[in-house]
């Protein structure tokens, strides 16, 4: 007489059961952390395309990088002086925050300006040249410097470490190339003559 | 694409998408023929005939030139150059009022005539078949010609791309659908053979398959001219639809070959080139008879002037002084208008030359340009996406545009927009719609430019971090003592002690140290006239 079931099958059965079980749990539980490790990374890129990119370090962090890295992670999105009130909109947007004003703690909002070295008091220290975050001075070992004005992100880092102060900040010139605004912006320009209909 | 054969529709009448049909104001200035201009007090030319192409002046001030003398320099070779109009003495060279797309000031030679109008000798071609291709187009070359449709883009670069682009097909475009021009017009009335020979120079000279010249249904005088004088040549004829803006580039190729040309591209990668009806006039001079390209046909119009007409006018000719060749009704003059009456812009200041480009100078009066309406709210009619010859939807541009919604301005084509100002013109709401678009793409290039500034900044950071990183790594790399087995230290007390052996080793630490100061300074030495080239190598150059 056979044993009307088979202990022996169903105990295999059920082990490559459990074993797949494991298997597909594992794949899955892969494939979780990596997406989220994707979008983790993904998310800091997106962040970091919002911040201004003038590695001025005044949100406390080393750079732009660094700061969306904490962004991502639950950092203040208010911290950002030369991005102002625009990249805080943004950011709150990206990341469904109530968008909050400036944090005084970290600097106010300036108008766009570049380094400017007076290359005659200039003794040729190489300091600024080490706190530019975009190695935007050139010059080498007593000689003298001077600021890529077109590479220069206006961060302020540069003026501090000069020993003789010969380093300062100007605005940009405003720009007089004429532009069009938008009608009802007050300087209107009328472009189009009305011909009898 | 360029290998595509295009197949130019038949000699039917063709349409474009949308366009309107505003009353076209020509007849007036068609009246009389095209009149010589007489010598101006002063000539005004500027140095910038194309923003991209600096000219140097190659005369001073005081110095005596004659007629169709090249004035200019430039290391270009295609530069489109500045010739005297008339012989006369440089008075100055200095910033002047010009009128291009707004009044901005710029380099100009300011030439004053002696009124004896001796030219310099050209040397003319009476048959441009025996002539090389080189030969005729050097001559095109050194005619100084600039667009003449609008634009002002050199026609020199312009042949020169179509040469090294596979062209197929040749466009003249005499369309001139904006109301109250009638420049092209005049001219392929009474100099159609001459325009025709122009078109078949071109032709030579950027090797197209084939020459149309387009014109528009409406102009009877110029298509019965250019008509008969077609018995000579090669060209072809089409007429196209009486709407505007039938004459713009891609609207015009799309009722010539029925395609539509990708966004963003060029009309030259499909192997088409389009010249203005004026430009292939003044090439074809400039090899016939040989003398540069110094005055253009410009239109004189609008309801303040007494006797509209067309003028050949020198370049450089002050625009209050063709005004007054026709005769201004002072009191009625309200406004002048440098273009048609679409496209054109109110000049502030009548202080200024005219160019290669002006088409059309307009002295409106208050009935030609009314007060703009006050702008009521979009009602959501749709006459402006029906007129749009683009196919965009004005009006969603139009909410996008005062929203700054760049994204979705990009989304729906604004860069595509020709600022035809036709759905300006049938707003029943009066929006200027066309000044929204040009503020919103204002906006859009805005943009981009920071954005590509801040993708500057980003990799210079992220190079910037990665240098520090490998620095700190080839300094650790240095500091790593040499790999020298010392032996263990033997005991003075113990048996195994030997001093000669000690002073051995000490003499050999000590040639070791020495050899080690001697590569630093080896090491310093050679990296000092590095310093300055190579950032990469020396600790804290950057």
């Amino acid at each position: 007489m056979y044993p009307l079931i088979d202990t022996a099958l169903i105990r295999l059965l059920l082990w490559a059961f459990l074993l797949l079980a494991l298997l597909g749990l594992g794949v899955t539980a892969m494939r979780y952390w990596r997406r989220k490790l994707a979008d983790q990374h993904s998310l800091v890129d997106r962040i970091n395309a919002l911040l201004p990119q003038t590695q001025c370090g005044a949100c406390g962090f080393e750079g732009c990088l660094p700061y969306a890295r904490a962004i991502a992670n639950g950092q203040a999105i208010n911290q950002c002086p030369p991005g102002g009130d625009g990249t805080i909109i943004r950011l709150g947007n990206l990341l469904n925050e109530l968008p909050r004003t400036l944090n005084p703690a970290h600097g106010v909002v300036v108008e766009p300006r570049v380094a400017f070295i007076r290359e005659d008091e200039c003794i040729g220290c190489t300091k600024c040249i080490r706190a530019c975050p975009v190695d935007a001075i050139l010059g080498g070992p007593k000689l003298m410097h001077t600021v890529i004005a077109r590479e220069c992100t206006g961060c302020d880092l540069c003026v501090e470490p000069c020993p003789v102060d010969c380093i300062e900040m100007r605005p940009l010139g405003p720009d007089h190339s004429p532009r069009w605004v938008l009608p009802n912006s007050g300087s209107g320009t009328r472009t189009s003559l009305e011909v009898t209909r | 694409m360029s290998k595509l054969a295009h197949p130019v529709r038949g000699r039917r009448v063709h349409g474009i998408a949308g366009g309107i049909t505003p009353a076209a104001n020509k007849a007036a200035s068609l009246r009389s023929r095209i009149m010589p201009c007489p010598l101006a007090p002063l000539y005004t030319l500027p140095l910038t005939q194309y923003k991209s192409v600096p000219l140097t002046p190659a005369v001073q001030a005081g110095d005596y030139v004659q007629k169709y003398q090249r004035l200019t320099t430039s290391a270009n070779p295609d530069a489109a150059h500045v010739h005297a109009p008339t012989s006369g003495r440089i008075a100055a060279i200095r910033n002047c009022l010009i009128a291009d797309r707004v009044e901005t000031l710029a380099p100009c030679i300011e030439l004053v005539p002696d009124g004896a109008d001796t030219a310099l000798g050209c040397s003319p071609v009476p048959d441009f078949r025996k002539l090389p291709t080189s030969e005729l187009f050097q001559r095109i070359i050194d005619a100084g010609i600039c667009g003449m449709g609008g634009a002002g883009f050199p026609v020199a670069q312009k042949l020169r791309l179509a040469q090294s682009a596979d062209c197929q097909l040749l466009i003249i475009n005499a369309v001139e659908c904006e109301p109250f021009i009638s420049a092209d017009h005049a001219l392929l009335r009474e100099r159609a053979a001459d325009v025709l020979l122009g078109a078949e120079i071109v032709q030579t000279v950027c090797r197209a398959a084939r020459c149309v010249i387009a014109l528009k249904r409406d102009m009877h005088a110029a298509i019965s001219a250019t008509r008969s004088a077609l018995a000579h040549s090669t060209v072809e004829m089409l007429l196209v639809d009486s709407k505007y803006p039938a004459g713009a580039e891609r609207q015009l190729i799309e009722a010539v070959t029925g395609m539509q040309l990708p966004a963003g591209s060029l009309p030259l990668e499909a192997g088409i080139l389009m010249l203005n009806a004026g430009t292939t006039y003044a090439c074809g001079q400039a090899v016939v008879t040989g003398s540069p390209c110094i005055s253009r046909i410009t239109t004189l119009t609008g309801s303040a002037l007494t006797t509209p007409k067309n003028f050949e006018a020198l370049i450089g000719t002050p625009v209050t002084f063709l005004l007054e060749l026709c005769g201004v009704k002072q009191h009625d003059h309200t406004a002048t208008v440098l273009g048609g009456s679409l496209l054109g812009v109110e000049l502030a200041s009548l202080a200024v030359p005219s160019t290669q480009t002006t088409n059309c100078l307009i002295a409106a009066t208050s009935a030609d340009l009314p007060q703009s309406e006050p702008e009521l709210a979009c009602i959501r009619c749709g006459y402006c996406a029906d007129v749009c010859p683009v196919r965009l939807l004005p009006q969603q541009l139009h909410a996008f545009a005062r929203n700054h919604a760049h994204a979705q301005l990009q989304d729906y084509g604004l860069t595509e927009c020709i600022e035809c100002g036709a759905c300006d013109y049938v707003c029943p709401s009066h929006i200027p719609l066309v000044q929204y678009f040009r503020a919103g793409k204002q906006e859009l290039r805005d943009a981009t430019r920071h954005f590509e500034q801040a993708e500057s900044w980003r990799t210079r950071f992220q190079q910037h971090q990665y240098r520090l990183k490998r620095e700190k790594e080839s300094a650790r790399e240095r500091r790593r003592p040499e790999s020298q087995p010392t032996s263990a230290p033997v005991s003075r007390h113990s048996p195994a002690f030997s001093r000669e052996q000690a002073q051995n080793e000490i003499a050999a630490a000590v040639a070791r140290s020495k050899a080690r100061q001697q590569a630093r300074t080896n090491r310093l030495l050679a990296s000092v006239p590095k310093s300055s080239g190579d950032p990469e190598d020396s600790g804290g150059v950057a």
